[in-house]
């Protein structure tokens, strides 16, 4: 029996890895087919129109996707354009200009702040941060920036602190970490000879990182992008607690808004009906739609960058 | 010249400085809250007792964290064997073939699929399935998130093991899987235990899959085939409730979470060093 092992152990244990190797696909297939089978009662009713109507009221059973959808897009969006600028100073300064000593701890601290759960944030963000953040940004810019021409409504409304401004700050310090480790990995992999060439003609920092360092690593940064955006759009606690929970499209960005991941964390245990429960099985699929698109980008673009 | 050069070096710098101290900062600050609201709470009871009705003295989350606790092992002893083995496939068998491309692919899209759309399925599958919210489907839900990061550890680890310790292996006779097992787990075990470590880290704060599948209780169970009482979810309700002893024992749950969280992290960080200090 154990003399016989040996060659049977070795089919056995290919077959073993295969089957759990294999099972991924399984996995991923079956998330998407069942995101669909549950969304098909909400799809059926509703149609094509699911994805574009504004309707969400669960008394008369009428359900959209597009205050979520629009929630979403736009706090992933501030997220990453409040990140970008941070997250490449932050790598610039721990890849480039800080001393070894200082630059370990420094990082370790900036990765902690991706272990930091989801829930952690939304409660600070709702406790802490929201109110100091309506109270002096928003009271500042309700007198000084609302009546400037078009960008003006972004910024008119009432300061409660939470809103989609709000949601898109925190979502930017959720990403961070995950930018900043991207950036300085594409930045470790400028060859020195560059760097000592330029300083060689008696550039300054300054000029050696904006104009050789950052050229040279524009498409792993563009791709970093991407997937810090993937990780904003899929968020769901620290939205919940901080976009104010209201199914409606406005202008400002101070008011509150919802997301498709804080519309499912609330509503999914107390819906109401069936319909409901497809409809929010729906803003999933939406979901799910997104992110798969975006990460995929983001995967070939930095794949075909290491390469 | 010289100087407006040298000028905007140093505020380039400057401002380079001023996003990692903002960065350092959000970290301390949120640690700093933590502890403010929740080292209050921090007492005996906060383990013994279970979680009190709604406005009442006392209580804690003994059932919360046996809960957490029960579902991330659960979680993280069904994805261990599953995670190791598809790694050590995707190292040692599939390597560069299309097929082991395609399900490096999908367990990327695996990693990045928002959790929440984790319990989403697990409701489908489990909850919808065997009628009723469960610790099991909380553990499925949990598995599912720790897997690609196991799968995806495992494959790095295990192709830093030197082509010639195999050929050292094969070479005696030994057939493959006893080399593999053997040999270059052996090899690179510490830097397997810290992606497993990394991936209890992360599950052991994930709230949202949890919502629909292990729901929540009331009550001190040991039974994954009940609703199961949990931290993240507790703490959701608690701190969202208007109820100022309910409020108390969501910070200091986020303070033992997110410290218990940190401290994993750490020590996956400290561990290989430790071990490749030892060996030296």
């Amino acid at each position: 029996m154990l003399r016989a092992l040996p060659r049977d152990g070795d089919n056995f244990f290919r077959r073993a890895s295969f089957a759990s190797a294999g099972l991924i696909s399984v996995l991923m297939f079956a998330l998407m087919a069942s995101l669909v089978v549950g969304a098909w009662p909400a799809l059926h009713k509703f149609g094509p129109g699911f994805f574009f109507s504004d309707d969400w009221n669960p008394v008369t059973e009428q359900f959209g996707a597009a205050n979520a959808l629009y929630g979403t897009l736009v706090s992933s969006f501030i997220a990453v354009l409040l990140a970008l600028p941070v997250g490449l100073a932050v790598s610039i300064f721990l890849s480039e200009l800080c001393p070894q000593w200082l630059s370990r701890p420094l990082s370790i601290a900036i990765e902690l702040l991706a272990a930091v759960p989801s829930i952690i944030y939304g409660m600070w963000g709702l406790f802490v941060f929201a109110p100091w953040f309506g109270e002096s940004f928003q009271v500042w810019a309700s007198d000084h920036l609302a009546d400037l021409p078009v960008v003006g409504t972004l910024f008119q409304g009432p300061p409660m602190g939470v809103g989609l401004l709000t949601s898109g700050i925190i979502l930017a310090f959720m990403i961070l970490p995950i930018l900043t480790s991207l950036i300085k990995e594409a930045l470790s992999t400028v060859p020195n000879v560059l760097r000592e060439a330029t300083y060689g003609i008696g550039a300054t920092q300054f000029e050696v990182i904006a104009k050789v360092l950052l050229p040279a690593v524009k498409g792993p940064i563009f791709g970093a992008l991407i997937l810090a955006l993937g990780r904003a759009l899929g968020e769901t606690m620290a939205i919940t607690f901080v976009i104010g929970g209201a199914q409606t499209i406005e202008t400002s960005l101070f008011m509150p808004a919802t997301s498709i991941s804080a519309t499912i964390a609330e509503q999914f245990n107390e819906a109401t009906g069936q319909l409901h429960i497809s409809s929010l099985i729906g803003l999933g699929l939406v979901l799910f739609m997104i992110t798969f698109v975006v990460m995929g980008t983001a995967r070939v673009l930095l794949r075909r960058n290491r390469k | 010249m010289i100087a407006t050069r040298k000028l905007k070096n140093g505020i380039f710098k400057g401002l380079c400085l001023a996003a990692t101290l903002l960065g350092v900062g959000i970290l301390v600050v949120i640690l700093f809250t933590l502890f403010q609201k929740g080292l209050a709470g921090l007492n005996w009871a906060l383990f013994t007792e279970v979680t009190p009705g709604p406005d009442a003295q006392g209580g804690g989350l003994a059932n919360a964290i046996v809960g957490s606790v029960m579902m991330t092992l659960l979680g993280i002893l069904i994805a261990t064997p599953i995670g190791v083995l598809a790694g050590t496939w995707l190292a040692e068998y599939g390597q560069q073939s299309k097929t082991a491309d395609t399900i490096r692919f999908l367990n990327g899209m695996l990693m990045s699929a928002p959790s929440i759309l984790i319990g989403l399925f697990v409701y489908q599958m489990v909850v919808v399935t065997m009628g009723h919210f469960s610790g099991w489907a909380g553990s499925i839900a949990l598995a599912i998130i720790a897997l690609p990061v196991i799968i995806s550890t495992t494959e790095e680890m295990l192709k830093l093991v030197p082509t010639s310790l195999r050929e050292a292996g094969a070479g005696l006779g030994t057939p493959r899987w006893k080399v593999t097992v053997k040999l270059s787990y052996r090899a690179v075990g510490t830097g397997i235990i810290t992606g497993i470590l990394l991936s209890v880290a992360r599950i052991s704060g994930e709230t949202a899959p949890l919502l629909f599948t292990a729901l929540n209780s009331s009550f001190m169970t040991t039974n994954p085939n009940e609703p199961m009482a949990n931290l993240p979810v507790t703490i959701y309700q608690f701190a969202m409730s208007p109820y100022e002893s309910w409020n108390q024992l969501a910070w200091s749950g986020a303070l033992l979470i997110t410290m218990s969280i940190l401290i994993l992290n750490v020590l996956s960080r400290v561990l290989p060093r430790l071990k490749k200090r030892r060996s030296a």
